[in-house]
C-alpha cells in the first residue's frame, strides 16, 4: 500500500496513469492539510478474501505514510478499490474546472464508467463507449538515449551484472553484444570494466559513447494510444459538429523515448465561427487543462498552416473557426515543463509530430470545407439563374404569343433542363447519434444566467 | 422591310420557345462586336464583321442577359407591330417594370439593344430604336433637299443662310438628297473650332461644306458625310486633335466604323475620308503648344497599335503613332492659336490644303 506514495517511473519504464499532475501522494497530503481528515481506503482483491479497510495519513516531519487505523471490513462486492477523501475548495465552472477535467477525461478514455455527484448533489453517469480495453501496455528496459547521467550512475551502483558489456545488455532495450561492444569502444572503455567502479567522470564518458552510438529505435508496444476511432467517438459525444476526423500517428522517439502522437478535429455545427478553435490536450489520457500557452502542443497548433485547410488564423495566433482540436501525447515518459505537469516541453521532434498529424487531420477537413463551399456556390449560382426562369417564360409569351398554361409549362421545363444541365445538387448529410447533450453542459458557464444579471443591473442603473 | 424583322424576331424566339420543348438548353448566338471580330479590307473601306458568336444561355454568367435581351425582343416587336418608337433613354425606363432583369444604367440596357441589332443585322431605327443624341452641325455651299414632315412637299434647306448658327443633321438621314458647287467636305471635331470658321466664312473663302462632330461623330452624322460625299463625288478631310483620341476613336470610327458597331460599319463609314490635321508632325513644323501625354493614353496608342486592324493596315499611321509616342505630348487644334486667332484660316489650312496628297491615310 505505502507504494502508491512514491512516484512509480524509478523501478519501470511503461506507460501508465499517474501523470495527472496531482498524484495520490499529494492528493493525501492536500486532504489531510485542508480538513485534516485521513485517507479512508476500502479494498477487496477477490471474492475468496475479506475486504480491508485503511485509514492512511502522511507523516510529514518523516516524509512517510502513516496506517491510522486497519480493520477486516464486510463489503459486497467481488473485488476493488474504493478511496475517499475529503478536500476544501471551491467549486468553479469553465474551462479549468473539476467539471471540466471529468468532462475531458471521459472524451479519451471511452472504456471508463464514471459516475460523478458534484457538491449540488447533481449525480452524472458517464457510459462506457465501448467494451473494449485498451491493450495494457508493455513494460521495457530503458532505452540508452533516453537515460541521463544520475539515472545511469544510479543503475551502475545498482546493477547484478558484472561487466560493463553485460550490464549494456541487461539492462537497457535494444542493446545487444554488437552494440554494446560499440558503446565501448565509443567511450573507450574496456567492455569488461567492472560497472561499480564506474566513477562519476567514467559515466560521463559513457554517456558520450552512447549518444555516439547509433541505436535501434526503442519497442513501441510500451504505448497504448487511443486509437484513431474511439478518438472520433468521443469527440463525437462531446461536441455536435459536422464533421469529425482523427487520427494516429506511427510511434517515434525523442531522447531514446518512444511516443504516439495522435490529434483529432470536430468541425462546424454548434461551435461559433467567430471565436479560436478551442484545444484539448492531453497526456496519456489525462487533460491538460493549464498553462496553454506554454505548451508544446499550442504551439504546434500555431505553427501549422490553417489557412490551407480553411481556417483563418492570423500569424502567431490560433487559428479561427468553428473547430476544436483534440491532440494526445502518449509515451512512457512525457516530457513536461515544470513538476506542476501542466504543459508539455518544446522537443523538435514533438513538435514536428504533432504538426504531421495536425496537418494530416487538417488535409481531411480541407476537403470537407471544400466540398461544403463548392455545394455552397453552386447552390447560390442556381438559385441566381432561376431568379431569371420566370422572366425568360414571359419574354417568351410576349414573342410567340403563347398561352398562360404554357407559360407555367416552359418555367417548369425551363426547371428541368437546368437540374440537366448542372447535375443533381448534392447535399451534406449530418448526423450524429453519439452526441451527448448533457455531456455537453457539463463544465460550461451559464451564460444566459449571466445575461440576465447584467441586464437586471443595467435596468436599475437606468432608474437611477 | 418592316415585317421581315418582325418575322425575324419571331423566329429567333420560336427557336427557343422549340428548343425548351425539346428539353434542350435554350441559347441565343450573338455576332461578337468587337475588333477582334473585324477584319479591314483597303478596297472595302470598312471593318468588316467575322464570324465570331457569343452564347447567352442558363449559365450564372449570362443568364441575366438572356432574359434581357428576349425582353429588349419582345419590346422591338411591340414597337414595330404599334408602329412606334422608343427613344435608347425611354427603352432603359420600360426596363425598370422587369423586376430581377431590369437594367441597371442606360449603358446595359444601350449594350443590349446594340446586341438585338446585331443579331437581326438591322440598323436599330428598324427595330423601332431611336437615339437620343445629336447628329452633327453643317454649314457651307450646300442646299439640303428634305420633306415637309406635314405636307411632304420638297423643302430646300441652303446651308449657307444660317448666319452664325449651323443646320443640324437629323436622326434620319437616308431620304435626303443634295445640291453643292463646293470642293470639299472638312469635318471638324469641336464646335469651337467650327464657330471660329463659321463666324469668318471659311467656307466661302475655300468652297467648302463644314460639318462640326462634335466628338466620335454620331450614326447619322457618319451616314450623312457618306452620302454627301458619295453623291456629289466629294474628297472628305478631316480636322482634328493631335492626341490618341482624335486619331484611334474619332478619325478611325468616321472612316470605317468601329468594332462595337462592326455588324453596320458597311453603311456608317466614309471610306474616302483623309487626315488633314493635327498630325504630330504639325506640331514640329507649326512649333505647336503641347501637353504631356498621361499615362492612359500611352495605353491607348500601344492598343491602337497592337489590336486596330485598321493601324495595322497603314504604315504611315504606325508611324504617325510612334512619333506621338516618342515625342510624349499631344496638340489641341485650338494650339495653332499661339499665332494669332485666326493664323488657322490665313495659314494653316491654306497650307494643308495645297497638297491633299500628303494627307495621312
Amino acid at each position: 500500500m505505502q507504494d502508491l506514495l512514491y512516484g512509480s517511473k524509478f523501478f519501470k519504464l511503461s506507460q501508465s496513469r499517474g501523470q495527472q499532475g496531482i498524484g495520490v501522494s499529494a492528493s493525501v497530503l492536500y486532504a489531510q492539510l485542508t480538513t485534516g481528515k485521513p485517507a479512508k481506503i476500502t479494498s477487496k482483491i477477490s471474492p475468496k478474501h475479506p475486504a480491508h479497510y485503511y485509514e492512511l495519513r502522511i507523516d510529514t516531519k518523516r516524509n512517510r505514510a502513516e496506517e491510522v487505523k486497519d480493520a477486516i471490513v464486510d463489503w459486497n462486492t467481488n473485488h476493488g478499490t474504493k478511496i475517499e477523501l475529503e478536500i476544501e475548495g471551491d467549486y468553479l465552472k469553465g474551462s479549468q474546472s473539476v467539471d471540466q477535467y471529468i468532462k475531458q477525461i471521459v472524451i479519451v478514455n471511452p472504456h471508463v464508467k464514471l459516475i460523478y455527484v458534484n457538491p449540488k448533489s447533481e449525480q452524472m453517469l458517464f457510459v462506457r463507449a465501448t467494451n473494449k480495453m485498451p491493450p495494457r501496455p508493455v513494460e521495457i528496459k530503458p532505452h540508452p538515449h533516453g537515460v541521463e547521467l544520475g539515472i545511469l550512475i544510479q543503475m551502475l551502483k545498482l546493477t547484478d551484472t558484472r561487466t560493463l558489456q553485460a550490464f549494456l545488455t541487461q539492462e537497457f532495450s535494444r542493446v545487444g553484444s554488437g552494440t554494446a561492444k560499440q558503446i565501448c569502444e565509443n567511450a573507450a572503455l574496456l567492455p569488461n570494466t567492472k560497472p561499480k567502479s564506474i566513477n562519476r567522470e567514467i559515466a560521463e564518458k559513457l554517456l558520450h559513447g552512447i549518444s555516439q552510438t547509433k541505436i535501434i529505435s526503442p519497442p513501441t508496444n510500451c504505448i497504448s494510444p487511443i486509437g484513431e476511432e474511439l478518438l472520433e467517438k468521443g469527440l463525437r459525444k462531446e461536441i455536435n459538429a459536422e464533421f469529425y476526423c482523427a487520427t494516429t500517428r506511427p510511434p517515434a522517439v525523442y531522447r531514446g523515448n518512444p511516443f504516439v502522437i495522435e490529434a483529432g478535429i470536430a468541425y462546424g455545427g454548434e461551435q461559433n465561427a467567430e471565436d479560436s478553435v478551442r484545444v484539448l490536450r492531453y497526456a496519456n489520457r489525462v487533460p491538460l487543462l493549464y498553462q496553454q500557452g506554454a505548451c508544446a502542443i499550442t504551439k504546434s497548433v500555431i505553427n501549422t498552416v490553417w489557412r490551407n485547410y480553411g481556417l483563418s488564423q492570423s500569424r502567431g495566433a490560433l487559428p479561427v473557426g468553428p473547430a476544436t482540436i483534440v491532440i494526445s501525447i502518449n509515451s512512457v515518459w512525457v516530457p513536461f515543463t515544470s513538476e506542476s505537469k501542466e504543459a508539455i516541453a518544446h522537443y523538435p521532434e514533438i513538435i514536428k509530430e504533432i504538426k504531421l498529424a495536425l496537418q494530416e487531420v487538417g488535409r481531411k477537413l480541407s476537403i470537407y470545407i471544400h466540398k461544403k463551399r463548392k455545394i455552397q456556390i453552386e447552390g447560390a449560382k442556381r438559385s441566381y439563374i432561376e431568379t431569371y426562369i420566370p422572366h425568360v417564360a414571359e419574354a417568351l409569351k410576349d414573342l410567340v404569343g403563347y398561352k398562360q398554361t404554357d407559360e407555367v409549362k416552359v418555367k417548369k421545363l425551363l426547371k428541368q433542363i437546368l437540374e440537366k444541365t448542372r447535375g443533381k445538387l448534392e447535399k451534406i448529410e449530418i448526423e450524429n447519434p453519439d452526441y451527448d447533450e448533457e455531456l455537453a453542459k457539463i463544465g460550461k458557464k451559464e451564460n444566459k444566467e449571466e445575461q440576465k444579471q447584467t441586464t437586471l443591473e443595467e435596468a436599475t442603473k437606468n432608474k437611477k | 422591310m418592316k415585317n421581315k424583322v418582325l418575322e425575324g424576331i419571331k423566329e429567333k424566339a420560336n427557336n427557343v420557345y422549340r428548343k425548351i420543348l425539346k428539353k434542350k438548353a435554350p441559347e441565343l448566338d450573338l455576332p461578337l462586336r468587337s475588333l477582334s471580330n473585324v477584319k479591314y479590307d483597303e478596297k472595302e473601306g470598312y471593318f468588316e464583321i467575322l464570324g465570331k458568336k457569343k452564347e447567352r444561355t442558363l449559365t450564372v454568367g449570362t443568364i441575366k442577359t438572356f432574359a434581357q435581351t428576349l425582353r429588349m425582343m419582345g419590346l422591338s416587336k411591340q414597337l414595330i407591330e404599334q408602329d412606334d418608337i422608343a427613344t435608347k433613354r425611354e427603352a432603359y425606363y420600360v426596363s425598370k417594370n422587369w423586376k430581377e432583369a431590369m437594367f441597371k444604367a442606360q449603358p446595359e440596357s444601350d449594350t443590349v439593344m446594340d446586341d438585338v441589332e446585331a443579331m437581326m443585322m438591322v440598323n436599330r431605327e428598324q427595330l423601332g430604336f431611336i437615339p437620343e443624341e445629336k447628329g452633327g452641325e453643317i454649314a457651307g455651299k450646300l442646299i439640303v433637299v428634305d420633306r415637309d414632315p406635314e405636307t411632304k412637299k420638297e423643302l430646300k434647306i441652303d446651308c449657307t443662310k444660317f448666319g452664325s448658327g449651323a443646320y443640324s443633321i437629323p436622326i434620319s438621314v437616308e431620304h435626303l438628297k443634295f445640291e453643292t458647287n463646293a470642293k470639299f467636305i472638312l469635318a471638324i471635331e469641336t464646335a469651337g473650332m467650327f464657330q471660329r470658321l463659321v463666324k469668318h466664312k471659311y467656307w466661302k473663302k475655300a468652297n467648302c461644306i463644314l460639318i462640326s462632330m462634335g466628338g466620335v461623330p454620331t450614326r447619322a452624322c457618319r451616314r450623312f458625310i457618306r452620302r454627301l460625299a458619295d453623291d456629289q463625288k466629294l474628297p472628305v478631310y478631316v480636322f482634328v486633335d493631335d492626341d490618341p483620341y482624335g486619331i484611334g476613336s474619332i478619325y478611325r470610327t468616321l472612316k470605317v466604323g468601329s468594332g462595337n458597331a462592326a455588324h453596320i460599319n458597311k453603311y456608317f463609314c466614309v471610306p474616302q475620308a483623309r487626315f488633314l490635321g493635327v498630325t504630330p508632325q504639325d506640331v514640329i513644323d507649326y512649333k505647336l503648344p503641347t501637353h504631356p501625354l498621361k499615362e492612359v493614353d500611352f495605353k491607348k496608342i500601344k492598343d491602337l497599335l497592337k489590336n486596330d486592324p485598321f493601324i495595322q493596315h497603314h504604315k504611315p499611321w504606325q508611324k504617325a503613332l510612334k512619333q506621338m509616342q516618342q515625342m510624349k505630348v499631344r496638340a489641341e487644334q485650338q494650339a495653332l492659336c499661339r499665332w494669332g486667332l485666326n493664323y488657322v484660316i490665313t495659314k494653316y489650312l491654306p497650307d494643308k490644303l495645297k497638297h491633299p496628297e500628303k494627307f495621312l491615310p
